[in-house]
């Protein structure tokens, strides 16, 4: 007679008798989860070691048996009736009769139904990332399109105009984002007046400190910068926003009810940030002259009054202009983006996730794009 | 397979949201081996009287003890481990949408076991076969019916063997066939398993096909009106609320 596992681990498997090559092997205890491993160690060693004329099985002492351990049992029985040995469960309680009763091992060689999804290769891959993105280029250009017309719609007609949102957003985008771009603009002026201000010195020429900072914050850091914490704080709020209604099939609501979804979530969003950047850019642009400032008139004995003449002397309303032009164009994209963004959410939370990155990435690509043509254009003017 | 064994007991709950309260003082034992359901009107605190037996929120006084322990008070470890040993299907089904349903099976076997790679694949296997799902395990829950999901939803809360299993609205956005399919699947489970089961339901055909025993739960009493055999409460009750909602009357 032998004892394969004693009580420590829950179960006691022990061949009870072995006459004329007819075994009888006694199962008791608790077969579960957690000493289904060493089970099905033990019962393997038993496959190999045994091979009688008949088997019989006593589950009698069967304290509990999940359906994972009646998982192995069955499996036990099949491989022994594979090799034409003679097999019968004797002693089975309800229980157990119970839980195998509700497992057909026949289920574990069915074949999916479909294929698991591998990854193309990477040649396909770039081939649908090409596609994926010639595609996108078109669905920006429609979307900007309907987003302009029904933009000039609400302004024609003032009464549909959302204004209670428009006010919601503006201080969502705007007040709310105050503090963060006054922060990074002003430590920005004043990492640019410190770093320059090592170079300059060496010439005596600090004043131009002053310049240097104003004509930076106000023709590129302050739209660029304000733009960029716009499509963090904002381009994903919005396709978040929508990508969740769209998951929620709030967006077909507004459909079937008449509405036009573009007109009705998108537009006083862009309008509200269309608004809002060009003054978030004033006060960035300001707070990147103040950071210079501090920097002038701690580091570099400067007079406050003078890096303030140096400052509006270089400072042109034609700067200020185009700074302002381009903050309206960058809002437009950041919030644009981020509605399209939203708008293309398919599936659930993982397409949420998807398009609130795609909102932000797409956003700062646009700006550095349009950047790039502003420079070109106002160069030519 | 069902005992005299209190294997939940909920002793003086009182429970809400912010400063109102949703129910007060309620208490009840749930037996091994049964079906209970929770039943009541839209909005009576059913879900969340469930929410409270699982630990996900925290009542205003009383005890939840499963197993004897009391969950109200358990430490993150302790709460964990009583939590390996239910399982839940939510209304929603909840499967883990960029997962295959093999992937949301598998998930709890993988994390909390350490069985081989084959070994959990053929318990997978087997739980979506006793959910009938057999075949769909590379299937995104995206791609499947209500039912299905739900059915997929009930091999995930199993994946572990669980003594007990929670079903939060069971019937929300089903067809009535659909619905007759899964109250068989949960007596099948409770059968074969024994599996303790706690249903929170309004759905009336349900009550009567699975369980048990029932509490009725109003929102006016902010309490339990009624306790028992569904068939003698419809039939012998003598709570007018408890025969509107039996008979399906208005108000």
């Amino acid at each position: 007679m032998g004892q394969l596992s004693s009580q420590p681990s829950g179960y006691i498997l022990r061949i009870e008798s072995e006459k004329s090559g007819e075994v009888l092997l006694s199962v008791s205890g608790r077969i579960a989860l957690e000493n289904l491993k060493l089970f099905q160690s033990d019962i393997g060693t038993l496959q190999e070691e045994l091979s009688p004329s008949n088997l019989s099985v006593d589950l009698s002492g069967v304290k509990y048996l999940d359906s994972a351990g009646a998982l192995v049992l069955l499996q036990f029985e099949n491989q022994m009736k594979a090799r034409s040995i003679p097999f019968q469960w004797i002693h089975t309680t309800d229980e157990v009769k119970g839980i195998m009763g509700l497992l057909d091992p026949a289920t574990l060689t069915t074949t999916p139904l479909t294929p698991l999804r591998r990854s193309d290769n990477l040649l396909e891959q770039m081939g649908e990332a090409s596609i994926r993105f010639l595609n996108d280029f078109i669905q920006v250009i429609a979307f900007v399109g309907d987003l302009l017309l029904s933009l000039i719609y609400s302004l024609v007609h003032l009464r549909s105009m959302r204004w209670e949102d428009v006010f919601f957003y503006m201080k969502r985008a705007g007040l709310d984002g105050l503090p963060i771009v006054g922060l990074i603009s002003f430590l920005l002026g004043l990492i640019i007046a410190f770093m320059s201000s090592l170079q300059l010195k060496q010439f005596g020429a600090n004043i131009f400190v002053a310049s240097l900072v104003s004509i930076a914050m106000v023709r590129e850091l302050g739209p660029i910068m304000t733009a960029i914490i716009v499509a963090g704080r904002s381009g994903s709020a919005f396709a978040a926003e929508i990508g969740t209604m769209m998951v929620n099939e709030e967006v077909d609501a507004l459909m079937v009810m008449g509405f036009d979804p573009t007109r009705f979530l998108a537009v006083p969003k862009v309008l509200a940030t269309m608004i809002v950047v060009p003054l978030l850019t004033l006060y960035s642009s300001l707070f990147g002259i103040v950071g210079g400032l501090m920097v002038g008139v701690i580091g570099l004995d400067l007079t406050v009054n003078t890096y303030i003449q140096e400052t509006l002397k270089n400072i042109r309303l034609f700067d200020l202009t185009s700074s302002l032009i381009k903050s309206v164009v960058f809002a437009m994209l950041i919030s644009s983006i981020g509605c399209l963004r939203g708008f293309q959410v398919k599936g659930g939370a993982e397409g949420v996730g998807i398009s609130t990155t795609s909102a932000v990435v797409s956003g700062l690509f646009l700006i550095i794009v349009a950047d790039s043509a502003f420079a070109v254009i106002f160069y030519y003017i | 397979m069902r005992d005299r064994t209190p294997i939940i007991v909920v002793e003086e709950l009182t429970a809400g949201y912010g400063e109102s309260i949703v129910f007060e003082k309620v208490s009840f034992q749930v037996f091994q081996g049964e079906i209970f359901v929770i039943l009541g009107g839209s909005g009576c605190g059913k879900s969340t009287l469930l929410k409270q037996m699982i630990g996900l929120h925290q009542p205003f006084s009383g005890r939840v003890l499963i197993h004897g322990m009391d969950i109200t008070t358990a430490d993150d470890v302790a709460l964990r481990k009583v939590r390996m040993g239910i399982g839940v299907l939510f209304q929603s089904s909840a499967l883990f949408g960029s997962m295959t349903l093999f992937d949301n099976v598998a998930l709890p076997l993988m994390e909390f076991t350490d069985l081989s790679i084959k070994t959990i694949e053929q318990i997978v296997k087997m739980k979506l076969a006793m959910v009938d799902l057999s075949g769909y395990e590379n299937h995104l829950p995206s791609e499947l019916s209500g039912g299905m999901k739900k059915r997929a939803g009930i091999a995930r809360a199993m994946a572990l063997d669980p003594a007990i299993l929670f079903f939060d609205e069971p019937a929300a956005g089903l067809d009535p066939i659909t619905l007759a399919e899964l109250d068989l699947l949960i007596k099948k489970i409770n059968a074969g398993m024994g599996t303790t089961m706690v249903v929170v339901t309004h759905e009336l055909q349900s009550i009567f096909n699975i369980a048990h025993r029932v509490i009725m739960i109003d929102k006016n009493a902010k309490g339990i009106i009624a306790e028992g055999d569904p068939k003698e409460l419809k039939e012998h009750s003598g709570d007018p609320r408890v025969i509107h909602f039996f008979n399906r009357l208005p108000g």
